[in-house]
């Protein structure tokens, strides 16, 4: 957790991996600790396998622009390593990008994996996590965008038993063994990027 | 008072509610679908309201005009291309005036993220003389919802909601108030309502002579607020809906800070226009859409002494929707720093048909049973199945509005083109491609149209669809398509040969044939299943 009044954060992916998830765990969290928040979220067309992103907002003082402007994300947090690269112009001096290493390959031009994961590596800071392995290890492969947000939690201005918590009030409703393998793919994905 | 996270549609349709709402009505569309669906999971839970889909936007205005004619409180809402299609309810309903207060809710997708063209639906409610709201943001969406209703009954017309997708589609918190209660039924006055010619001059008449009224109540509007700088005249920014925020956004810590008007309510509250323009040197306007408020004030002959820029001057883009970098370039001011950029430059990555989706083996049976002819002569229309036009199937040639493709086929097998043919969801088709089926039938045109039912509206996230099924095939029967040329088929790849041979069929058949190639969306099966 840090303790900034504000945070700025681009969560990236593919329509269909969930990152509308992770950005509903970190609102409903921010705003329990008394953050004002807005999230920009794509709907429509882009969802059909292509690539989205969600504009997260969090501040102690009043939120203008829906949209964060070029220069101002703290974090990119992404949960496909070509998606990671589409935003970058968006990083302040000093952000953080924090990506998944697992592509998602849906289109021909797809660049090679190696290459990729390079170019991740040379943006500063960059944390890459093996959110597949993770998520297999924690029962189910459906929970990377969970271990993707246990990677980022020490990064957030958000506490991690609030995020704990919203991660119950999503995955109580689908059932026991979803929840729990929710709450293991958090703690992975927290250790792995400690 | 409690806050809620609601997303800017979610925010007008519990303003709606909270207004008295008795009824609303929609047609999918991004970025306006959140509407109904936020309205139909809270009309399961009150069970005090009806809120329903309809077969397409015009339909849905009437039924909300319908509503507002018994003297209780409607709501439609609907992407900026369906006003287009309710265009025709729409200008006479300024004439009719209202019973219930009645608010029509268009929200308008700059940029196109999910649409065929960009359009301004500020200029519809000038064009039809009638009030307009503009949300900034989630609180003014729920406030501004509510007191276009009061507004509509007071002033006895229509009062249009404009949203854009950024609002529409982001979310943050919003204080709600008390609900209201729902106005008791009382009836229109037969002389409003019949716009024959006598009664609708003199309802035109009255509308004329609101205007001014109009733009006294829009300049006395709180929503509207004026800032003025003392300490430097140099420039004034006139600023609408969410374009405020991305002045705010710049100017926030600047120390330069210009004047700043902000305009939230149409007609143009000239009164503030006037002083904002007469303290500065220089005015800056920026808003999402296209420029009416520049437009405006820029006249024939600009404003004399004064330097004018905005979207006319190229000040800002004039496609496209605005972003916090573009208002700022147009303040004047240096971008932000920014982390070193990579030269790295990322692969594309559009939306394509999800895997196993039946359109993808219609397509591929349709590419092979069109083998030998020009390829150019396939008529596309709007839904999953545009995206056809994508590699490996670049299967269609055109994509133009709901309905387009029967009546362009029709159109382009009379110019000599053949085999003509029409490919059209089954939405779609119940939107808008029945009555040009209608047409084609009467005209025994030779051309084939394919509808896909896929029981679904998928593109816009899987609302129901009505001409599908059963009452598909009765529709296609019933306006007079042969039965023999009526053909089905199941879009499965095992059943591909056969698919071929039966388009071959009806290419090769000189007359109408319609083929309805039916299988459920993944999508809508994957939703089934986890309900079970
Ligand atoms: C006038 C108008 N209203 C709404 C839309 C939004 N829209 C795009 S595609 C679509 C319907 C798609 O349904 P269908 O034809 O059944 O095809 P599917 O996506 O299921 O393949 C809608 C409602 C639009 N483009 N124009
Ligand atoms: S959502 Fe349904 S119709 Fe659309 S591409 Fe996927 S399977 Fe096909």
């Amino acid at each position: 957790m840090t303790t900034n009044r504000k945070q700025d954060i681009i969560l990236a992916g593919v329509g269909g991996q969930g990152i509308l998830s992770i950005a509903f765990v970190i609102d409903s969290a921010a705003l329990k600790e008394g953050y004002n928040i807005k999230q920009a979220e794509v709907h429509g067309m882009a969802q059909r396998g292509g690539a989205v992103q969600s504009h997260l907002r969090l501040s102690k003082d009043r939120i203008y622009s829906d949209l964060i402007p070029r220069g101002e994300a703290d974090l990119i947090l992404s949960v496909e390593p070509l998606e990671a690269l589409r935003y970058l112009d968006f990083l302040r001096p000093g952000g953080k990008l924090i990506t998944s290493s697992a592509p998602f390959i849906n289109i021909p031009d797809y660049p090679d994996r190696e290459t990729l994961i390079e170019q991740v590596r040379r943006v500063p800071g960059s944390v890459v996590i093996d959110s597949e392995a993770l998520a297999k290890e924690a029962g189910t492969s459906k929970a990377q965008n969970t271990v993707m947000l246990g990677a980022a939690a020490k990064d957030l201005v958000v506490s991690q038993d609030g995020l704990r918590e919203f991660i119950r009030v999503l995955f109580a409703p689908r059932g026991e063994k979803i929840l729990e393998s929710n709450l293991k793919a958090f703690e992975l994905g927290r250790r792995a990027a400690l | 008072m409690t806050k809620e996270i609601l997303l800017g549609d979610e925010a007008v349709a519990l303003g709606a509610v909270h207004a008295g709402l008795t009824a609303g009505y929609s047609y999918p569309g991004t970025p306006a679908s959140e509407i109904m669906e936020y309205l139909i999971r809270a009309a399961r839970t009150a069970g005090t309201f009806v809120a329903a889909w309809s077969v397409n936007e015009k339909t849905a205005f009437e039924e909300a005009l319908g509503v507002s004619f018994a003297g209780r409180r409607a709501l439609v809402s609907m992407k900026h291309v369906g006003l287009n299609v309710a265009a025709d309810p729409f200008m006479s309903a300024a004439l009719t005036g209202v019973g219930g207060g009645f608010v029509v809710v268009v929200a308008d997708d700059p940029s196109m993220h999910s649409s065929q063209n960009e359009q301004d639906s500020r200029f519809y409610a000038q064009f039809a003389q009638i009030p307009c709201f503009e949300p900034a943001d989630h609180q003014e969406a729920y406030d501004m919802t509510r007191e276009a209703f009061d507004l509509s009954e007071r002033m006895n017309i229509p009062v249009m909601l404009r949203l854009v997708t950024r609002l529409s589609h982001s979310r943050a918190g919003v204080e709600t108030g008390e609900a209201r209660p729902q106005n008791g039924l009382k009836y229109g006055d037969r002389q409003c309502w019949t716009l024959l010619p006598m009664n609708a001059r003199a309802q035109f008449k009255r509308v004329l002579e609101l205007q001014l009224e109009l733009v006294k109540i829009s300049e006395g509007s709180r929503f509207n607020t004026l800032e003025l700088n003392a300490a430097d005249r140099s420039l004034g920014v006139i600023a609408s809906g969410i374009a405020h925020n991305y002045v705010l956004e710049n100017v926030r810590e600047g120390a330069k800070k210009p004047s700043v008007l902000k305009v939230a309510t149409y007609p143009i509250p000239e009164a503030l226009v006037r002083k904002l323009v007469a303290h500065v040197d220089t005015v800056l306007v920026a808003e999402e859409g296209f420029p009416l408020i520049e437009r405006s004030l820029k006249g024939l002959f600009g404003i004399p002494g004064k330097t004018l820029i905005g979207k006319l001057s190229g000040h800002i883009p004039p496609a496209g929707e605005l972003s916090p970098e573009s208002v700022r370039a147009a303040l004047g001011m240096k971008p932000l720093e920014r982390q070193a950029p990579s030269e790295f430059k990322p692969a594309g990555r559009p939306p394509q048909l999800c895997l196993g989706c039946p359109h993808a083996d219609t397509f591929k049976a349709l590419n092979k049973a069109l083998e030998g002819f020009t390829k150019s002569n396939v008529f596309s229309d709007i839904g999953c199945y545009t995206l056809g036009y994508f590699p490996p199937y670049n299967a269609i040639n055109t994509c133009v509005c709901m309905g387009a493709s029967v009546g362009m086929a029709k159109g382009a097998a009379e110019a000599g083109v053949f085999p003509a043919v029409a490919v059209i969801g089954d939405s779609t088709f119940g939107h808008s491609g029945i009555t040009a089926l209608l047409s084609a039938a009467a005209s025994h045109t030779n051309m084939i149209a394919i509808v896909l039912d896929n029981c679904t509206v998928a593109m816009t996230g899987g609302q129901p669809t009505f001409a599908s099924g059963d009452r598909l095939l009765k529709i296609i029967e019933g306006v007079g398509v042969p039965k023999d040329h009526i053909r089905v088929i199941t879009p499965l790849p095992k059943f591909h040969e056969q698919n071929v041979r039966i388009m071959k069929e009806e290419i090769e058949h000189s007359g109408l044939s319609v083929i309805v190639a039916a299988r459920e969306c993944l999508e809508e099966t994957r939703k089934k299943n986890k309900r079970k």
